[in-house]
């Protein structure tokens, strides 16, 4: 078995099955280099990342596929899990050795575990868009912090971008520390450090120490809603919990 | 600005009254934030979820909880005594926004008692729904609920602003609605969404002349029928929603369990439990009939007149119809398929699609994500033994409810029977 460790990007990811065909090699395990142990059986080679190489073969697998298999294997990919990279890197394989669209054969064990991956890192996606919940800071400025199961920041960024097109906003993931700013005219990638002792490095930034002064107001009024629109009688946890599993419920301040 | 305690309190009021109206769907509409203003509409968002598990998607209200009729079924019947309140046209205008800008909300769902008369009622939210579009931009979704015996108009304004509207049935039948409302009549409902409907064709048949035609209730329209509060059977029911469907191209009917709110002989007592189990069969039925291409009398008719209690409506008819099965999932029409038991919408088509590469087996199929232990009796896989004779379908029945862990099983059964 040949072990390829890759930096963990997206374009890696794509250079390793580029590397699989131009050496004809077989029974290829791949492996992001941030958790990978080296074995003493096993050969292992560095895979670089290469912008030429992924786009060759990124534009090969839209070639043979179509627009929902593509979107699929980047939403994939996004869940940054080791099994995942694996099953990506098979079906990856397994539809560059055939001529015709296999990428919907959900017959076959890869296809569909990347659908399948697919679906829970759009679910996330989905969950962020609904829980979100931002904060008004005295500059004017919509905040929030997430911490999300998957890296869904580059998938969410349209929504929010579409919807708040006229107020500043600013969500930061704090497990991957850093964050999506919108200035109400693009959307920049910041990266943030929470340290009170050194003055932040990006000074665009506003600081979000000071809420805007109707903030708890209106953080009182959801709250007061949530509790009202409740149907007594009709209490069922159990349907509540499978809605909003308790691990949202840091985004929650209704549920607070 | 008036104080926190005034607002909340009138929030509070205002947001109890307007609860029993089930319908929190934000999907459907198309209005896109195209003048760099505030919101977007698209496939629906639910914010949160209340804990008697129902979706919050809007900020559901109502301008005020004055009202002159009398209708026994509803809470703020002018002859209940409780605290009455209202809003105005600014303190809605200024919720919805605060409350969408921190993403608690895809937007408002708009209601009112009906004070002095129906237009002086429906011009307020109209008012309303106008402030938001014109002088905020806000392209969140917006639905109206129209006033019976409104102008029309007023309503075909409303219908420019608002991305669905809305005129609540009430009861399921005629003669229920008389029985505890005499003031209203579903001829009335009729006349609002005809009116709506009317319209909404003609500004489609126009946009296929003219592009910039403004749009026009985008997310169509909906009612709703109180479940359990009057006599009528399952099929009164549905047969109603069949035909409101059909007649005004409905979106959505919603079905809502009563509960019992006042202490009149006419209606269930205070404290019997919501009908939840029948309600949920009910929308069963209808996704069956919405998606599923199932016919309303294919599922209730006058020799079944009321749905099983035990199984869902789809396990109900393939058990009352066994000629159709066993279906072979890989050469039969994905309509077909779609009539198997524990098999929905989209692993038929993950099926349909899969099946071109090769057939598909019993392994394949479990992974598929199907109910397969509910599905098994109805079907044939590549690697399905040839069996000598099918089971009886009381036998399957019985299979069925023994592995099952349905929450409604578990419940009372003297629940279970109080519908039937």
């Amino acid at each position: 078995m040949i072990h390829y460790v890759f930096d963990g990007s997206f374009t890696g990811l794509l250079c390793c099955v580029f590397e699989a065909f131009e050496m004809k090699e077989k029974n290829i395990r791949i492996f992001w280099d941030k958790t990978y142990q080296p074995t003493a059986f096993d050969q292992n080679r560095v895979i670089y990342s290469d912008q030429e190489k992924a786009q060759r073969v990124w534009n090969g697998f839209i070639k043979r596929t179509d627009s929902i298999a593509k979107k699929r294997f980047y939403f994939a990919y996004l869940s940054e899990n080791s099994q995942t990279f694996q099953h990506l890197f098979d079906m990856a394989v397994y539809v560059f050795q055939h001529k015709n669209n296999v990428a919907h054969n959900y017959g076959h064990p890869d296809v569909l575990a990347v659908a399948q991956m697919a679906k829970s890192v759009s679910r996330e996606k989905h969950r962020m868009e609904a829980f979100i919940r931002f904060k008004k800071a005295a500059d004017g400025l919509f905040y929030a912090i997430v911490n999300p199961d998957f890296n869904v920041l580059p998938l969410i960024q349209r929504h929010f971008k579409n919807r708040y097109a006229d107020q500043p906003w600013l969500i930061y993931d704090k497990a991957r520390k850093y964050g999506i700013y919108y200035d109400t005219e693009t959307v920049e990638i910041v990266n943030l450090t929470f340290n009170p002792m050194t003055k932040n490095s990006d000074s665009n930034l506003p600081t979000l120490q000071i809420n805007d002064e109707k903030e708890a107001l209106y953080d009182q009024l959801w709250k007061d809603y949530f509790k009202s629109t409740n149907i007594v009688e009709r209490k069922n946890t159990k349907l509540h919990l499978q809605h909003v599993p308790k691990r949202y419920w840091q985004y929650l301040n209704e549920k607070q | 600005m008036m104080s926190w305690d005034r607002i909340r309190e009138k929030l509070q009021i205002l947001s109890d009254a307007a609860k029993y109206d089930v319908s929190c769907s934000s999907s459907g509409s198309n209005r896109k934030n195209t003048n760099k203003g505030l919101g977007d509409t698209g496939s629906g968002i639910c914010h949160t979820y209340t804990e008697d598990g129902r979706c919050v998607s809007l900020l559901k209200i109502l301008l005020t909880n004055v009202c002159i009729y009398d209708c026994a079924y509803c809470v703020s019947r002018r002859s209940n005594d409780l605290k009455r309140a209202a809003f105005t046209v600014d303190e809605v205008v200024e919720l919805t926004l605060n409350f969408y800008r921190r993403n608690y909300i895809e937007g408002l769902f708009l209601s009112s008692g009906i004070f002095k008369n129906a237009d002086y009622t429906m011009e307020r939210m109209v008012k309303i729904a106008k402030k938001l579009r014109t002088e905020h931009r806000f392209n969140g979704y917006i639905h109206l609920k129209s006033i019976p015996g409104a102008s029309q108009e007023l309503l075909h304004e409303a219908g420019l602003y608002a991305d669905r509207m809305s005129i609540n049935l009430e009861m399921p039948t005629d003669e229920g609605l008389k029985l505890l409302a005499p003031e209203k009549s579903h001829q009335e409902v009729a006349e609002g969404l005809g009116t709506i409907n009317n319209k909404l064709t003609e500004y489609r048949n126009t946009k296929k002349i003219i592009k910039s035609t403004p749009k026009f209730v985008p997310a169509g329209q909906s009612t709703q029928m109180v479940i359990g509060a009057t006599p009528e059977t399952d099929k009164d029911i549905l047969y109603t929603a069949d035909a409101y469907y059909k007649g005004f191209n409905l979106k959505r009917v919603y079905y809502s369990g009563y509960i019992p709110i006042s202490e009149d002989t006419r209606m269930p007592a205070l404290g019997s439990q919501p009908p939840l189990l029948r309600e949920n069969r009910l929308y069963q039925t209808d996704w069956l009939m919405r998606f599923y291409g199932f016919e309303v009398h294919e599922i209730v008719n006058d020799k079944h007149p009321n749905l099983d209690t035990q199984v869902d409506p789809k396990l109900s008819w393939a058990l009352r119809n066994p000629d159709f099965f066993p279906i072979d999932i890989n050469s039969a029409d994905y309509k077909m398929i779609l009539r198997i038991p524990g098999i929905g919408v989209k692993s038929a088509k993950k099926i349909v699609q899969a099946r071109k590469f090769g057939k598909i087996y019993t392994y394949q199929l479990q992974k598929l994500g199907i109910a397969y232990n509910r599905a098994k009796y109805f079907m044939i896989c590549a690697d399905t033994p040839h069996s000598m004779k099918e089971p009886e379908p009381e036998i399957i029945r019985r299979n069925i409810l023994t592995q099952s862990s349905s929450k409604f099983l578990k419940q009372d059964p003297q629940q279970l029977t109080l519908f039937v």
